[in-house]
């Protein structure tokens, strides 16, 4: 009986036991090589393959390769050169600018209830003006010439890299500030080891908005006030109809936005590697 | 022989008078208290007795909390919370060195991790340890500091059973090997009575018992000599045991 009861359980416990499956994967798995380039890619695929068929009004939107060969001839008579280069040194100073400034505050407002007094509020106001809705005042204050493209640029870099750096430093638990108390660090070294890796996700994340805020303030900048740069040329050519020279600045300022970002993604994998996220 | 005896005159911690109160009620109140050099302390008592209060007074935490009494420790004092609390940013060995100073200080964080069994982590990330693997970078922390009074807040209280029991004994031998005087709370009895050589409890702000545990080391939980010390101490918490 006994024997025949067992066998019969056995049968049972056979008959409901599944085959074990793998669940299904919720997060989106690994990543693909040069996953990002895909999108950009199938773009100018689609633009070759209409304009080869003639479905493009060429005087709109003109071919790749005629955009390419435009590029071309004004890269060997050096107009070219000197925009992008006049671009790329508005864009840096102004971004280098805003980057130690919304950094600075940020440590600033975060580590002192003086600094957070005084500054919070202001940034938050000034933030509320649009920074674009500045440029008539500036001019006027710092007169048509670089300084003021400048100081915009800088101004729109500093508000994303201040307000992210700051809420990652707010957010740093406090159980890591009651540690480096116990542990007897210097207000240097708690700066050094606590706060300002605490906040580097936050950084990171203001780094990225600025980037592509600094190329965004630029083309607006030089479209309006300019004699040179890349947003000037564009200007030129839409006053003489180029539209292959309009696309030539777009191109260039869309290749340039992308790879800043890259970089800023690429060092801000090695530098946060420490964390496991879902895009990891 | 003599000279352990005259360490354990000197008391490493003094508390006289100390009262704590957080928006009017008061937690602890009055507690007087001196805890000889080197000596392994329990301190027990229900969740929200105070014990955690009075460990966060003696080194120092509680900011902004009103009080008042004398209270006076040694200068280098560690602290083991419940949870590792290791820099998620910083390998172990830069957790293990945080608040460090001078050139050999990197060797002995090695020593200290290599002391906790940990050595050839050094490299590992925080988020790569298992909880009694971040536990021991915890005591590796404490260590490296060389205290000579060593607070632990439940240090053992996220571990799984067996983690537990293996940390128990390798707080033991650190202890025997280093000497520091331990404060150790708990709401444990039975780690307690395992682990340390004087049991308080904290009971409605004061301490309601204090018990000498006169017992050779390593102990077991099963003694049945343990078992008197346990159910004094039971007693002094207010349960009771039917068996």
């Amino acid at each position: 009986m006994t024997t025949l009861a067992t066998a019969e359980s056995a049968v049972t416990v056979a008959e409901d036991a599944h085959q074990v499956r793998r669940r299904r994967r919720l997060s989106p798995g690994k990543r693909w090589p040069a996953a990002r380039l895909t999108g950009p890619l199938l773009v100018v695929v689609l633009w070759t393959a209409a304009s080869a068929a003639g479905t493009l009004d060429p005087g709109a939107i003109p071919a790749p390769w005629t955009v390419a060969e435009t590029a071309g001839r004004l890269w060997s008579d050096g107009t070219l050169a000197t925009d992008v280069v006049t671009s790329l040194r508005r864009a840096a100073t102004g971004f280098s600018i805003g980057l130690g400034a919304g950094v600075l505050l940020a440590l600033a407002a975060g580590l002192s209830r003086v600094g957070d007094a005084l500054i919070d509020g202001t940034v938050q106001l000034n933030r509320a003006v649009p920074t674009l809705g500045l440029i008539p005042l500036f001019i006027l204050w710092l007169g048509i010439g670089e300084t003021f493209k400048i100081a915009i640029i800088a101004i729109v870099v500093y508000i994303p890299m201040y307000l992210n750096t700051h809420a990652a430093l707010s957010g740093i638990d406090s159980r890591y500030v009651e540690l480096a108390e116990v542990q007897g660090l210097s207000r240097l070294r708690f700066i050094r080891q606590v706060v300002i890796p605490g906040s580097l996700p936050g950084f990171f994340v203001g780094l990225r908005l600025s980037v592509t805020g600094s190329w965004l303030g630029l083309v607006v900048l030089e479209q309006i006030n300019a004699t040179s740069g890349l947003g000037y040329m564009m200007f030129q050519a839409q006053n003489y109809g180029q539209t292959d020279v309009i696309l030539v600045g777009l191109l260039i300022y869309g290749v340039f936005g992308l790879v800043s970002d890259s970089v800023v993604r690429l060092i801000e994998r090695r530098v946060l590697s420490w964390r496991r996220t879902l895009s990891s | 022989m003599a000279t352990h005896t005259e360490q354990l005159t000197r008391p490493a911690v003094r508390l006289h008078g100390l009262t704590r109160s957080f928006k009017g009620r008061t937690v602890l109140d009055g507690i007087d208290l001196e805890l000889p050099a080197g000596q392994f302390t329990a301190l027990l008592g229900h969740s929200g007795s105070g014990k955690s209060t009075l460990l966060r007074a003696v080194a120092g935490l509680d900011h902004g909390v009103e009080g008042e009494g004398r209270l006076s420790a040694p200068e280098r004092v560690s602290v083991v919370f419940q949870d590792s609390r290791l820099l998620p940013w910083s390998r172990v060995l830069d957790n293990v060195l945080l608040g460090a100073e001078g050139k050999e200080a990197a060797e002995r964080g090695r020593a200290a991790l290599a002391e906790v069994g940990l050595a050839g982590r050094e490299r590992a990330w925080p988020g790569e340890l298992s909880g009694g693997e971040a536990q021991r970078a915890a005591l590796a922390r404490a260590l490296v500091r060389e205290p000579q009074l060593l607070l632990a807040d439940e240090p053992f209280g996220a571990l799984d059973a067996l983690t537990r029991i293996r940390m128990h004994n390798l707080l033991r031998e650190l202890w025997e090997r280093h000497r520091p005087s331990v404060l150790l709370v708990t709401h444990d009895v039975d780690e307690a009575i395992v682990l340390a050589d004087r049991v308080l409890v904290l009971e409605n702000g004061r301490i309601g018992l204090d018990l000498t545990i006169d017992h050779p080391h390593p102990r077991s939980y099963r003694e049945p000599k343990l078992g008197e010390y346990r159910e004094r101490l039971l007693a002094a918490l207010g349960v009771t045991e039917d068996h």
